[in-house]
């Protein structure tokens, strides 16, 4: 258990949504249960001790055993579930509704629409709806995909078989889980999975005790503890219907899986239930041979299912500008398409009496009496002509580039999740990808929110050293070899071993072995007893390959606790065997049982467990271990006041070096005082009001006057390559905040270790307990920073934060200081303190205090934040931050299934910002300028084109080459760059973390890059469309060939556009970049074959002639050159910090290779 | 010591995940694709490439403006507008209604001086100015199946308002393109010597092939209280009208030339031909103008000097260039 109050929460034992790909959870019902033990006392009062009545209207009757009179008129959900979102008949439909949620699509749809009416008709029928289509088409497959999955899970899932009693004759009979019904009585055998939500009645254990594991659920793979209640787990099985007088009364289904609130009457008898009588859907039946429970909650109600439902996507800050830029660019739509219309309406004004002669017009259709033809006055035309110019000009607004955007996340995605740097060899675990829309971001963040442990540290707890009677044993180094049985049991013939072994000192191991009978000896003895049965560990027996060997493996919920227990394995003590009655503990060779009289749990209130237990020798023993505040409280200070000073000193020198600690105490019981107990124990566990507080006291009142025996350090291990990620962030100007449930000292010690903190840095500490008191410390902070600043003006080494003249600043605070601050005026304080610090650390902080600072940095800044934890008390903030990183580590899945990316190491955040995220933040934004450009360029030549066509809108290009222009022409390249293209090297982004700030301070997508690009844009285009129109100016060129002209020379611009930006160039960029104009050439050759198109053969008379070439030369040279011009001028004069580096990782490699180095250098330099 | 095989453990299948993951390791594969280490040239825009880059553009430019300037300036070309002085003097006042009437003769004689030598092949274009043959209610007035299967002359969609008579009857060849036809008609001599003009294959043999049916007819053409232009001799088939052909490939932009003919023999300069031509179309209404042009070609085609000049300013823009950054590279070097 977690005695320092640090990540492992609690509350964590209940099942967690399942963890199935579709699936994700509701950040909502995560965060607030696991804020429960950090957070308020009234919340965890409330769910775990008395229940409020339920009122019948609030409530679900189930009536065990009997569904029929449960549920009489079918109303309540069936088991069946149901996670596909369509059916054959509704895809359709609800797919495109779905899909028209994108205010770009239903612009598409309305200029389709719009199209479609015969006065507007621009394009024909086919060419206008055909990109839309092409688009909702590749979604709508994609769903459609994923949805057949779905179904598919559905049917397996619905046709499981499960032990449900028949009501007729109260019999077991196999049903598929989709007919289990809400009220019907289930078996389920062990390692089977539970069909629905079931209150337990009786499992084959006496006591009722039943363990589930939850790794369908949340990957978590130890045991949880369920109970069946005494009342219900007494009854012979087989008899007619034994529960069937019960009735339960139970809330009505809700999505919070750490709370259930219901009672039981049976028997005339009000029994209440807890979120720990029931077992969830999903979970598996684990050590318990069967057990039977009522089915509560089924199908599409369980809290699994209810839990189902996805989160809120982000958007990346990349997009969001991006929708600026868009809006800018319909300002420059509507403008084109003002001026069209205005200038059509002069023009027909100062023609308006020629309109009839006019061969070109002609008003009237003389064959229908000679009404006027498609005109229908100036006003009119007007209008309609800035419809129609919004039809042609729509792509403007490049639709391509929506769905450009998602493959090329997806080709980043691809390339994340197979870079073999991020992969984890420790827990076998590959990068993921949960989120597609944010991979940019990962390329602008500023601030780092860190867990500590297991996300900087493993959580893999080591028992390290020992204190016992004051004498500290702490030299253990040498790791315990096979010396011996001292630590395998024979069981029949086979030996029994602990599955993992801890390094022991010497000098305890002596005492153990040869000086029993010392006092110190014997104290020894009961320490380490204490350690192997005052916890709540379930040995489990796994077979091994060798038929003579089984490991034992030590499942629980807290590692702390089997860190002790396995120490307590190594030093001779083998927990074998643990029942709710009794444990069997091998001592030194010689197997013992104890009976196991009480147990209290572990709470946040009194910080510490105790356990009774019965000793071979009928004495009755209490062991009690918990944090060292708590403890020291409890223990008898009138006697070995030396003992616990020394016990004092050497706890602190733990806690300096990083270790967790634990007191350890135990206390004899006398007859009296058990019965004593005994009796206030079952008055407690009996009362139906009040019941967890009850017992809360009647274990404060047994654990008291302690003798004390020792104290524990164990060692939450470093990850690998933590220092150095975090000096290399630093240097990328990434702030990183540690934000963690330990002890100030313990926080502050593993901040040294991982060189976060050095011994320059001026710590600044909050740690008030009251909000004045807060106030004046911030205050003073403030002052002191503001001191510290004056005294080196040097800004730009403020700014670099690297500078040596400047004092590097660090501000440590605790939990009870941000009470007063977060969500006060006084954050404005922290937020001005913060930002001058180069390091935070905020310790003993709760979940959502957690979320609350990622929030105050998120609020106040433009700066993006990422958050990265693995425990579910950093679920919140990693759903609040922009970046979400979960660690999948030891402490389950939850943290990963709120995340956006998840993966095995903390280290690997530094391939992950300065190589990936640079990359695709870089790509990205490139992406998102080109496409803007390219369809700029294309609608300027129509623009250009349309001002001599006396304003109607007529285009030279083919309408077919219109609409292929995004589609085909251009967009395999930029997806190919997009996804591809490198600006440096891996080695050199490592290598120069300073690099990263490029990013932090968009300086690859910017308002100003947009408008130099939509000028080059404008000039471009001006270029292709006035270079053929003087050459061909009172000529008998037509207008298709003109228009082939422009085509090609469109295409073949910015696709060279696009190639001068090429970083690199491999063979795959040169496929798609020349692919893609042979591919233009090769679709106008074959569209102007078609005889039906006015623009028959036009390719090739054209093409046949000097003049075309002349033109395409003069357009390509003419276009690029300025362009060209300031790229030259920009890289040589006014170079970027990539520029340099570029040059840089050019030429200073040995100039005989090209390719990359390999990446062993790389893993060294991590 | 049979009881530690009890419940809890005696059930256990053991979950076995020590040895798992060993098994199925889920290391990415290594290949230098998914590394994104593939093989590639990082082009660098250096001093030395830059200054080559557009030294090479203007060696390459210059040149080529200079020719194009030669072969535009070898072009002859003899532009004559008549649009305003072939209409009687009484009746300027009221252009369009000299146009328009069907009794008066429309016939007008110019006389051109031929500046200088001109080789044959000459052509003779009419050009248009202000024409917007490219408007988009009149490019769209066509229907391609008609005009080249027989068994198609119904398919009249596309061809408002010009698409059927009054009585109903479809129009071969419908569409505003076709019923505005050009018919203007020249006749050129030399002194009392005929010029023979040749209007064979004036028209591009894509066109005549596959465009325009052989077994094509007009019909009704022509027949509409309004007349356009140019009547079709209806016992010859559409594949061989190539006035019309020629009028059908709509014009990119208002001021346009469309072949006539070709004189197929070469004029000495000071040669003065007279033209005897029939000003039909009436031009007047949207006050274009028309004009008689007699061009010999280059192998860029007609005359048009901007090209060359384009090419030069563009070359000598890179020369320049390639000096400016070599000074700015010798005397400020980064």
């Amino acid at each position: 258990m977690a005695y320092e109050d640090d990540d492992p929460p609690l509350s964590l034992h209940l099942p967690r949504p399942i963890s199935e790909p579709h699936l994700r959870l509701d950040p909502l019902s995560l965060s607030a249960p696991s804020a429960v033990r950090h957070g308020s006392r009234a919340e965890s009062e409330r769910l775990a001790s008395s229940q409020p009545e339920l009122a019948d209207a609030d409530a679900r009757l189930v009536i065990v055993g009997d569904p029929g009179r449960t549920d009489p008129h079918l109303q309540l959900a069936g088991n069946a579930v149901r996670t596909a979102k369509y059916s054959p008949f509704t895809f359709l439909p609800r797919n495109l509704f779905e899909q028209f949620h994108r205010v770009a699509y239903v612009y598409f749809l309305v200029i389709a629409v719009l199209n479609q009416l015969p006065q507007l008709a621009v394009f024909g029928r086919g060419a206008s709806v055909l990109p839309l289509a092409f688009v909702l088409l590749v979604t709508a497959v994609k769903d459609a995909y994923e949805d057949w999955r779905r179904h598919r899970s559905d049917r397996s899932e619905n046709n499981r078989a499960a032990s449900v009693v028949d009501s007729r004759d109260s019999q077991f009979r196999t049903k598929r889980w989709k007919d289990v019904r809400v009220g019907e009585v289930l078996k389920v055998f062990a390692d089977e999975t539970i069909p629905c939500d079931m209150v337990l009645l009786a499992t084959s254990d006496p006591t009722g005790v039943a363990y589930v594991q939850t790794i369908n659920l949340d990957g978590e793979s130890n045991l949880k503890t369920r109970y069946a209640k005494q009342e219900t787990t007494s009854r012979p099985i087989g008899d007619a219907h034994p529960f069937a007088a019960g009735l339960i009364r139970c809330e009505r289904p809700n999505r919070n899986i750490y709370g259930f609130l219901a009672n039981m009457e049976i028997d005339g008898k009000r029994v209440s239930l807890g979120p720990s009588n029931i077992i969830l859907r999903g979970c598996e039946l684990k050590n318990t041979a069967w057990a039977i429970g009522v089915a509560v909650y089924a199908g599409n109600e369980t809290k699994v299912m209810l839990n189902s439902s996805g989160a809120p996507s982000k958007r990346s800050r990349l997009e969001t500008h991006m929708n600026r830029e868009t809006l800018l660019l319909s300002a420059v739509l509507i403008t084109l398409c003002s001026v069209v219309s205005i200038c059509n309406g002069i023009w027909l004004g100062k023609h308006r009496n020629d309109l009839e002669l006019s061969q070109f017009f002609r008003k009237r259709d003389y064959s229908d009496s000679g009404e006027n033809y498609n005109y229908y006055g100036i006003g009119m035309q007007v209008f309609f002509t800035f419809l129609m110019s919004v039809i042609v000009f729509q792509i403007m607004i490049p639709i391509s580039l929506y769905i450009s955007m998602e493959l090329v996340r997806l080709g980043q995605a691809y390339f994340m999740i197979r870079d073999t740097n991020l992969y984890d060899e420790s827990s076998n675990s590959k990068f993921q990808c949960r989120a597609l829309n944010i991979n940019e971001d990962l390329g602008q963040v500023k601030y780092v929110f860190s867990d500590k442990t297991g996300t900087l540290t493993e959580n893999k707890m080591e028992f390290r050293c020992a204190t016992i009677r004051g004498r500290d044993y702490s030299s253990g180094k040498v790791p315990l070899q096979d010396n011996g049985g001292t630590h395998s049991v024979l069981v029949g013939d086979r030996i029994w071993k602990p599955k993992m072994s801890v390094k022991t000192d010497p000098e305890l191991v002596a005492l153990l072995q040869s000086k029993v009978e010392t006092e110190q000896g014997k104290q020894a003895c009961e320490f380490f007893l204490a350690l192997a049965c005052c916890n709540t560990i379930v040995p489990l027996v796994v077979e091994t390959a060798d038929q003579k060997q089984k490991l034992i493996d030590y499942q629980g919920e807290s590692p702390d606790e089997q860190a002790l227990v396995y120490a307590a394995a190594s030093y001779g003590f083998v927990l074998i065997e643990r029942t709710s009655g009794h444990i069997v503990v091998d001592v030194r060779g010689d197997r013992q049982r104890y009976d196991v009289l009480g147990l209290h749990e572990f709470d946040s209130d009194r910080k510490r467990m105790s356990v009774i237990i019965g000793c071979p020798d009928k004495t009755v023993k209490l062991y009690v271990k918990g944090a060292d505040i708590s403890m020291f409280g409890v223990i008898q200070k009138t006697v070995n006041l030396d003992i616990i000073r020394a016990t004092e000193t050497s706890l602190n020198a733990y806690s300096s070096l990083g270790l967790r600690t634990l007191v350890i105490g135990m206390r004899k019981l006398s007859r009296n005082d058990f019965e004593e107990w005994q009796s206030a124990y079952e008055n407690a566990s009996t009362a139906l009001i009040g019941r967890g507080r009850l017992l809360r006291a009647v274990a404060s009142n047994v654990e008291r006057d302690l003798h004390i025996l020792g104290a524990s350090g164990i060692e939450d291990k470093l990850q690998q390559g933590v220092p150095e990620a975090i000096e290399s962030m630093r240097q990328a100007d990434i702030k990183v905040w540690v934000l963690t449930g330990d002890k100030q000292e313990t926080a502050i010690s593993i901040g040294f270790s991982c060189k976060l903190l050095t011994s320059e840095m001026t710590q600044i500490v909050i740690n008030s307990n009251s909000r004045e008191s807060c106030k004046k410390s911030l205050q003073d902070a403030v002052a002191m920073s503001s001191k510290l600043a004056a005294i080196s003006p040097d800004s730009e080494n403020i700014l670099r934060g690297t500078g040596s003249s400047r004092i590097a600043l660090a501000l440590v605070i605790d939990g009870n200081s941000l009470v007063y601050i977060l969500e006060t005026e006084l954050e404005e304080e922290l937020f001005k303190v913060a930002t001058v610090c180069d390091v935070v650390l905020c310790c003993r902080v709760a979940p959502l205090q957690k979320a609350g600072i990622v929030a105050l940095m998120k609020n106040r800044t433009d700066d993006m934040t990422l958050a990265i934890g693995d425990g579910a008390n950093d679920v919140s903030m990693i759903q609040m931050a922009d970046v979400g990183i979960g660690i999948s580590g030891q402490e389950g899945r939850q943290a990963v299934m709120a995340s956006d990316f998840a993966m095995g190491q903390f280290r690997f955040l530094v391939p992950l910002l300065l190589v990936h995220g640079h990359w695709n933040y870089q790509r990205m934004a490139y992406m998102i300028l080109y496409n803007f450009y390219r369809n700029a360029v294309f609608v300027f030549i129509l623009f250009w084109y349309v001002l001599y066509t006396a304003y109607s809108l007529t285009t030279a290009i083919s309408e077919w080459s219109s609409v292929l222009y995004s589609v085909i022409y251009t967009a395999l390249p930029t997806i190919v760059v997009g996804i591809l293209d490198k600006d440096l090297s891996r080695r050199t982004l490592i290598k120069y973390p300073q690099l990263y700030r490029a990013g932090q301070r968009d300086e690859r997508y910017n308002l100003k890059f947009f408008i130099l690009t939509m000028m080059d844009s404008i000039w471009q285009s001006a270029a292709i469309f006035y270079i053929p129109y003087l050459a061909y100016r009172h000529s008998v060129v037509d207008v298709s060939s003109l228009g082939d002209l422009w085509t090609l020379a469109v295409v073949v611009l910015v696709n060279i556009h696009l190639a001068m930006d090429v970083f690199q160039w491999n063979w795959i960029t040169h496929a798609s970049i020349w692919g893609c104009i042979v591919a233009t050439v090769i679709c106008v050759i074959v569209i102007d074959s078609i005889w039906m198109l006015p623009g028959y053969w036009a390719i090739f008379h054209i093409m046949g002639t000097g003049l075309f070439w002349l033109c395409l030369l003069g357009i390509i040279i003419a276009g690029m050159l300025p362009h060209f011009t300031t790229k030259a001028l920009t890289e040589y004069f006014m170079p970027n910090d990539i520029q340099i580096a570029r040059e840089l990782e050019k030429y200073q490699k040995n100039a005989a290779t090209t390719s990359e180095i390999p990446m062993s250098t790389l893993s060294q330099l991590l | 010591m049979n009881n530690v095989n009890g419940s809890v453990v005696g059930s256990s299948s053991g979950s076995g995940d020590g040895s798992a993951p060993r098994r199925n390791s889920k290391r990415p594969k290594y290949s230098r694709f998914t590394q994104q280490e593939l093989p590639a040239c990082k082009p660098i825009l250096t001093p030395k490439w830059v200054i080559s880059v557009f030294t090479l553009i203007g060696v390459v430019f210059v040149p080529i403006g200079i020719a194009s300037l030669m072969a535009s300036n070898d072009v002859v070309e003899i532009v004559d507008r008549y649009d305003n002085v072939c209409v009687p003097p009484n009746m300027t006042n009221d252009k369009v209604a000299y146009i328009q009437n069907n009794a008066t003769d429309k016939t007008c004689i110019r006389t051109l001086e031929v500046p200088k030598h001109m080789s044959q092949p000459i052509y003779v274009y009419y050009q248009l100015d202000n024409f917007y043959q490219n408007h988009r209610r009149y490019v769209k007035s066509r229907n391609d199946a008609q005009l080249r299967k027989r068994s198609q002359a119904n398919e009249t969609s596309g061809c408002d308002p010009e698409k059927r008579t009054i009585d109903g009857a479809p129009i071969v060849p419908c569409g505003l393109i076709a019923w505005s036809l050009f018919n203007d008609t020249y006749i050129f001599a030399i002194g009392n010597k005929n010029l023979t003009v040749n209007k064979k294959g004036i028209s591009w043999k894509s066109d005549r092939d596959h465009k325009f049916g052989k077994d094509v007819f007009p019909k009704n053409f022509q027949s509409g209280p309004l007349i356009g232009g140019a009547k079709l001799n209806a016992t010859k088939p559409l594949s061989e009208q190539e006035d019309l052909i020629v009028w059908m490939r709509t014009a990119a932009l208002p001021t346009f030339r469309k072949l006539y003919g070709r004189i197929e023999q070469d004029l000495n300069a000071g040669d003065v031909i007279s033209v005897t031509l029939k000003n039909n179309y009436n031009t007047y209404s949207f006050s274009g103008k028309k004009k008689l042009v007699l061009s010999t070609s280059s192998w860029l085609g007609g005359k048009n000097d901007f090209l060359g000049i384009a090419y030069l300013a563009v070359g000598g823009l890179c020369f320049f260039l390639a000096v400016a950054f070599t000074i700015v590279y010798l005397v400020k070097p980064r």
